[in-house]
């Protein structure tokens, strides 16, 4: 499988009153074709901005500082964010769903226009013809009486079938890479699980990637084949889905999978919180973030900085000094 | 195990940023707002040491001395009765907060009562109360003051009072929509929820959310009040002479417009600076309370 | 049910709560969004019961009538005994000392103004519990640790708290009037998920030390409720569809629904998710105001025969403790 997306050492920082805050911290990360991963993380974790970094959404107060995001083997952060060249990328090559439905679609715009808008524009079609191809990939998301309901507004359409149309759209143009961010928050129980069955199977029809940003590992455990937990701006372990959950090695994975409640879990089993709270982005020290949470710190966590990516077995890294290997579920 | 978790949560706590603190950096953050600040601390000490810094009086006038060109004498010059502009000029910073605030107090406590009363009881309450606010919208606020000031008579009161009718109703509106947003909020379902009285939850929660906005409506008004009074001195209502009032005096000074211009010019200056001093102060502020309300107020 | 009645801190009977919909000037109702359409249960002292749906099912509106909030439209509501269902406010006040409510927004549920001793306090002056001044502050330190908040920051403000904090402050209100009942409203669904455990654990050792405190535990996270809940009831289109003891839920659901909800729900745990049944439903939740006819859950069963359309399923017990709404089971 040939490598499609190589993310190197991005760094994206916002100027706020209070100081600089390193919202992403140098991430490097891949996808192949036809792959689910999964980017996971509390909020803050830098996991959402890294994918507008990605399309260069990032408007000031941030920066996209430095690295490299490598698509087909071109830096895009070589082009400027308005350009002809990202504006090609953005929509028809790599495309993005948001978490909130409702403020996602122009609430003054028929859904015929906004799912034409992107066939129109990137694909070079008549109105015609992007009509009825609106009206095929609608059928394709699931939307029953797609005909008739076209040129409904989006407040004619429920949550999930808001979601359905941010699919639709997302793919219309056969995208290499659809980037999910929070798929799985605003809506309904049931509706969720609709959905990302259905972007599931649409990704393996149409032979796209994946990308799952989300703080649900249970979402991961279902979907991604590869997973890279992050904190406070950095990746701090990545490796198949399996590897990860069957032997968890940074300290905060291992905090994480302690401390959530699951659907089958034994009677009276006690839930490990995390100690501490949620890190503060602005004027980091150097040495791991992590470190007033973790149970596992050892002397050196204090002296050195934050340490690199280093492998455990295989393509299994965590960035970590402590040895973790003893630990078993 | 717990008493880690307390113990780093304490460390983690963030340090304290004191509220007063950042509300006067975010207030003199534009150094203009500390010019408008000036005016208006220039205007209340005029205003209190008036009898110090007024060399004539401002109410009786010498005949003899009748429109005088400005001179070491007379600063100013003198009208057509021959009382000293200066000393008016410092006089009518008097009238000047006097109607500005005593307004302001009068419309604020009645229009915040109303629209607050409205909009937490809903129904009909807010239905009527709301209506009436609406009709008295719907009179340009001096055309308003002007009918209630000709029905009660001039004079420092009856122009608060018509003053105060004309604006409340504004009050009363931005006051009503606070109080819808403010009641939806969770908070006050949880006051309602601990079994907290009407009067309890209106007054101890609605009305100090709501103050920060209403404190720069309030201050924005304060200089259009004085525009309006002077205003309505300058239609011939309200003050009238001898006293002072700067509207009065640029009414006064019209016909002598193009020969003694420092008669009307001069009370035309102080009303400008005022209003414009009121308006900075209201905008920082605005800022420094609430800049989301950049826009809207 | 083998329940001694007066163990029962609280019973609903064929609670129903609708909402008119008015149109014009004059208020005509033209439909009723019938939130809670006949739902009963009864609660022991001292347990935990958690109710689960999805969006518009109506648990919201219940907790909110277990709380005076809402008159119902019909049916009992019976709080230790007296039916809080009508009750005038003045005599209502009296019982509001017995129960208490926390929120899922830490944001919105604190009054920015008041600082966080004030907030916790507030009950004690409503139902005038205290004597002096010295009384008020001691108790006010007390609940401030007990919840696991410094004494010392009870001058501060809710913006100078975290999330999980204010969560915190939320806690140590409502147990400021020593309340017999608790309703949660998704008390951590906005929090971070590291945080969420610390907050879990925090509601369950309250449960421990204080003797006979109840949660009426009100979520959409069914893992979260699946742990600390002793019993579950699942809700649909305002009405209880199954309700049994929590393991018996997950281990043995028996209503088609309950079923399609708990395959919904991911767990973190990849060979886990491997072997697990899928259910994934057609069409989404219809409105409240619009139920179909007989078994409200019909249109979308994947078990449904015609007859399901005629009738409403009552609530049957199929062996002790576990009730269903189902005719197919």
């Amino acid at each position: 499988m040939a490598e499609l997306l190589k993310v190197n050492d991005l760094v994206t920082q916002f100027k706020t009153e209070s100081g600089v805050v390193k919202a992403v911290d140098g991430v490097s990360y891949y996808l192949n074709e036809q792959e689910i991963i999964g980017l996971v993380g509390e909020s803050g974790c830098g996991k959402s901005v890294s994918q507008l970094s990605v399309m260069q959404l990032i408007r000031p107060p941030g920066k996209i500082i430095g690295g490299e995001v490598l698509f087909h083997g071109q830096d895009l952060l070589k082009y400027p964010a308005n350009g002809p060249e990202m504006r090609a990328v953005r929509g028809a090559k790599i495309a993005m769903i948001f978490q909130e439905p409702m403020t996602s679609l122009n609430p003054v715009l028929t859904i015929r226009q906004q799912l034409t808008e992107m066939l129109v524009l990137h694909m070079k079609m008549n109105e015609e013809d992007a009509r009825a191809r609106a009206i095929e990939l609608m059928g394709l998301v699931g939307i029953p009486a797609a005909e008739r309901r076209i040129e409904g507004y989006p407040h004619h359409f429920s949550g999930g079938m808001r979601q359905r149309v941010m699919i639709a759209m997302a793919l219309s143009c056969n995208p290499h890479i659809l980037i999910a961010d929070e798929p799985t928050t605003a809506l309904d129980a049931t509706t969720q699980a609709q959905l990302l069955e259905l972007m599931k199977d649409l990704v393996q029809r149409l032979k796209t990637s994946l990308v799952i940003v989300t703080h649900n590992l249970g979402v991961v455990a279902r979907y991604a084949q590869r997973i890279y937990i992050m904190y406070a701006g950095r990746i701090v372990e990545s490796g198949t889905t399996k590897d990860i959950f069957q032997r968890p090695r940074h300290p905060y994975t291992i905090g994480l999978l302690k401390c959530i409640p699951r659907l089958d879990e034994e009677e009276g089993t006690k839930l490990v919180p995390i100690v501490g709270l949620p890190p503060n982005l602005i004027n980091m020290p150097a040495t791991c973030a992590f470190l007033p949470r973790c149970s596992w710190k050892i002397d050196k966590c204090f002296k050195e900085p934050w340490p690199e990516l280093t492998p455990v077995n295989g393509n299994h890294f965590i960035r970590c000094y402590a040895d973790t290997s003893e630990y078993k579920k | 195990m717990a008493k880690q978790a307390i113990i780093n949560e304490f460390r983690e706590a963030p340090p304290r940023v004191s509220e007063w603190q950042r509300f006067f950096r975010v207030f003199f953050q534009r150094k203009i707002v500390l010019f408008g600040l000036i005016i208006l601390a220039l205007l209340v000490l005029t205003a209190i040491f008036a009898p110090l810094l007024a060399p004539f009086s401002p109410v009786r006038g010498d005949m003899a001395e009748s429109l005088q060109q400005p001179s070491w004498k007379h600063w100013l010059g003198t009208d057509i009765q021959g009382r000293d502009s200066l000393s008016r000029l410092i006089y009518g910073s008097r009238t000047a907060l006097a109607v500005g605030f005593g307004s302001v107090i009068l419309a604020g406590v009645i229009g915040v009562g109303l629209g607050m009363l409205a909009g937490y009881a809903g129904g009909i309450t807010n239905m009527i109360i709301m209506r009436i606010m609406d009709a008295l919208m719907g009179f340009p606020m001096i055309l308003l003051a002007l009918v209630i000031s000709a029905i009660l008579g001039s004079g420092l009161l009856n122009v608060i009072i018509a003053l105060s009718v004309a604006t409340l109703p504004g009050y009363a509106r931005v006051m009503h929509g606070l109080t819808l947003t403010i009641r939806e909020n969770d908070y006050i379902l949880a006051e309602r929820g601990m079994g907290a009285s009407n009067i309890r939850v209106m007054f101890m929660h609605i009305l100090p959310n709501s103050l920060p906005s209403m404190i720069v409506l309030i201050t924005i008004q304060l200089g259009a009040l004085i525009l309006a009074e002077a205003t309505l001195s300058f239609l011939g209502v309200g003050i009238q002479p001898p006293d002072a009032a700067w509207g009065a005096m640029v009414a006064d000074g019209r016909r002598y417009l193009l020969t003694h211009p420092w008669l009307s010019i001069s009370p035309g200056i102080a009303i400008m600076l005022v209003v414009f001093g009121f308006n900075l102060v209201g905008d920082g502020l605005r800022d420094a309370l609430d800049p989301r309300l950049r826009g809207i107020l | 049910m083998n329940q001694e009645t007066n163990n029962a801190i609280l019973e609903i009977s064929a609670l129903k709560m609708y909402f008119p919909v008015t149109r014009g000037l004059l208020r005509r109702k033209i439909a009723d969004i019938k939130a809670v359409d006949g739902v009963s249960f009864k609660m022991e002292q001292g347990e935990t019961l958690g109710l689960v749906g999805e969006s518009g099912c109506g648990k919201t509106t219940v907790g909110r009538c277990v709380l005076g909030l809402y008159r119902p439209t019909a049916g009992k509501v019976i709080f230790q005994g007296t039916d809080i269902a009508g009750l005038p406010e003045k005599k209502l006040r009296g019982i509001r000392r017995d129960i208490a409510l926390i929120f899922q927004d830490p944001y919105s549920s604190l009054d920015p103004r008041q600082s966080a001793g004030n907030i916790v306090g507030e009950p004690l002056k409503i139902h005038n519990m205290i004597n002096s001044r010295k009384e008020y502050l001691e108790r006010v330190e007390h609940l401030f640790s007990i919840v696991g908040l410094d004494p010392g920051m009870v001058n501060r403000f809710p913006h100078e708290f975290s999330g999980g904090q204010r969560q915190r402050i939320g806690i140590a209100r409502a147990l400021a009037s020593n309340p017999k009942l608790i309703v949660c409203d998704e008390p951590i669904s906005a929090l971070d998920v590291s945080i969420q455990a610390q907050i879990i654990n925090l509601l369950e050792e309250l449960q421990e030390g204080l003797q006979g405190l109840s949660y009426l535990f009100i979520a959409h996270d069914r893992s979260v409720v699946r742990h600390i809940s002793d019993r579950v009831a699942v809700m649909y289109l305002g009405r209880i569809m199954e309700i049994c003891k929590s393991r018996e839920l997950y281990e043995n659901p028996l209503h088609p629904y309950t079923r399609a909800l708990l395959s919904a729900v991911p767990i973190a745990d990849p060979f886990v998710e491997e072997t697990r049944e899928r259910i994934i439903l057609k069409g989404e939740v219809p409105s409240p105001i619009n139920p179909p006819e007989g078994c409200p859950f019909h249109p979308r069963c994947f078990m449904a025969i015609p007859e399901c359309s005629q009738g409403i399923p009552p609530l049957r017990v199929i062996h002790e403790g576990h009730e269903v709404a189902c005719i197919r089971v």
